[in-house]
């Protein structure tokens, strides 16, 4: 693997996550997170119109105006969201009639247009993919940890309605976390995603500071060990 | 400044052509698709109308003997809805419409109503609504049994009066909480029920009929 996809990689799951640290497209996020399948349906959407306008994009690049390139994204993007709404209402129509009213809401997640312009628009086309890929389960990632938490805490279950994705089989994955448990509504309303939120990127703050510190007092041990060994 | 003539027009040029390029993306995808949503819709459709008319009692087509009926003040439709007619043998045994509380606690809650010819409540079922989750939303049965309680009533039972909730005077339950939605939803249901007694005649015996 060369290090440009190492790169990527690491950009869309950690680094540059579009919805931890670019903060980008958190109208979907905030208001389809609040169980753990709403989550993952968004994201699976997400992803895949991800990767086709990366790739679509990073296809067209060289024919791209750069005067016009934001409303040939913009089409390009919502045609791709048509495409897949059409398609989800024809063979995912039970979960279509749940997240179909945030279906149409992905054209205005800004992480697309984003990642079109900030790497599609200038990377060949495989590495396009591999970005668009990447920043799609990295956003996924979070959908559904914050659909996870938000999940437990408002009504104490887990992959509740688990049926409308996976089929009937499903019916029974649903995972009673807290038994006879009276719900938490503020978890399941609005201001709940974004207290979520604020958490899952808090975290992820602390951790990337204790990986800095990590480092930095390895660096300086070795500096020390290196100088202590310099006759003075 | 022909250079940039020049340039502008090639733009719009390129333009267009990705226009027409993610137009027919969508019109392909439209017309592999079409059938198939087309289909879904009426299932989706027919098992929320058996949910309250059951399969067994009927069996004509019921999703193509209709009527549309125009924006009624009873039911507080603002649209021509469509009435769905249940027989058996040709008999008239129930009927299927929409009915809109326009006064929920956030705003409008639509409602799919059965009513058996005799006059008694085949169920409701909530379509729409935006009501407060963990509250007003008991009106979904996947949340409580509440709407079910109404299958088998009729204005006889409980008496007129009594079709409010117990707060007021009522027969009904209220929700903790929330008082508002179950006294938009057993209002509605109440008016359903009057409209369907000064219309059964028409609703059951007007012809076939599709508005323009």
């Amino acid at each position: 693997m060369t290090p440009l996809y190492k790169s990527i990689i690491r950009d869309g799951l950690w680094k540059n996550n579009p919805a931890l640290v670019q903060l980008l497209g958190l109208c979907p996020l905030l208001a389809v997170s609040n169980t753990v399948i709403n989550g993952l349906g968004l994201g699976l959407a997400t992803i895949l119109t991800l990767v086709a306008s990366n790739g679509i994009i990073s296809l067209c690049r060289h024919h791209i105006p750069d005067e016009a390139r934001l409303p040939v994204f913009v089409l390009i993007i919502a045609s791709i969201v048509t495409a897949i709404e059409l398609s989800m209402s024809a063979w995912f129509h039970e979960l279509y009639l749940i997240l179909g009213i945030f279906i149409p809401l992905i054209v205005t997640n800004c992480a697309i247009t984003g990642r079109a312009e900030a790497f599609a628009a200038r990377n060949p086309v495989g590495p396009a993919i591999v970005d668009g890929f990447m920043m799609g389960i990295g956003f996924t990632a979070v959908l559904v940890l914050l659909g996870a938490m938000r999940e437990i805490l408002g009504q104490g279950t887990l992959f509740s309605e688990a049926h409308l994705m996976f089929g009937e089989i499903a019916r029974h994955f649903t995972i009673i976390v807290i038994d006879d448990y009276r719900g938490f509504l503020i978890a399941l309303l609005p201001p709940g995603a974004f207290i979520g939120l604020g958490l899952i990127v808090a975290l992820k703050n602390v951790l990337d500071a204790r990986q800095v510190t990590h480092n930095v007092s390895a660096t300086t041990t070795l500096a020390e060990k290196h100088s202590s060994q310099v006759p003075n | 400044m022909n250079t940039l003539q020049h340039h502008v027009i090639s733009i719009g040029l390129i333009l267009a052509a990705f226009a027409i390029g993610s137009s027919s993306l969508v019109v392909v995808t439209e017309k592999a698709t079409r059938q198939k949503i087309i289909d879904n819709e009426r299932q989706t459709l027919l098992k929320a109308i058996n949910i309250l008319v059951p399969k067994k009692y009927y069996n004509n087509d019921i999703l193509a003997d209709t009527i549309e009926i125009p924006p009624e003040q009873q039911l507080a439709t603002s649209k021509p809805s469509t009435v769905y007619r249940a027989r058996l043998d040709g008999n008239p045994i129930a009927v299927v419409f929409t009915s809109i509380a326009p006064d929920g606690y956030s705003g409008k809650i639509k409602l799919l109503i059965g009513v058996y010819n005799n006059g008694d409540l085949a169920g409701v079922r909530v379509i729409q609504h935006k009501e407060t989750p963990g509250l007003g939303d008991k009106i979904e049965p996947r949340k409580s049994d509440w709407i079910n309680k109404f299958s088998g009533l009729s204005l006889n039972e409980p008496i007129s009066t009594q079709w409010q909730v117990k707060k007021d005077g009522g027969y009904f339950d209220q929700f903790t909480g929330a008082t508002i939605t179950p006294r938009a939803v057993i209002r509605a249901i109440k008016n359903a029920l009057l409209y369907f007694k000064a219309h059964q005649d028409t609703l059951f015996h007007q012809q076939f009929e599709k508005a323009p």
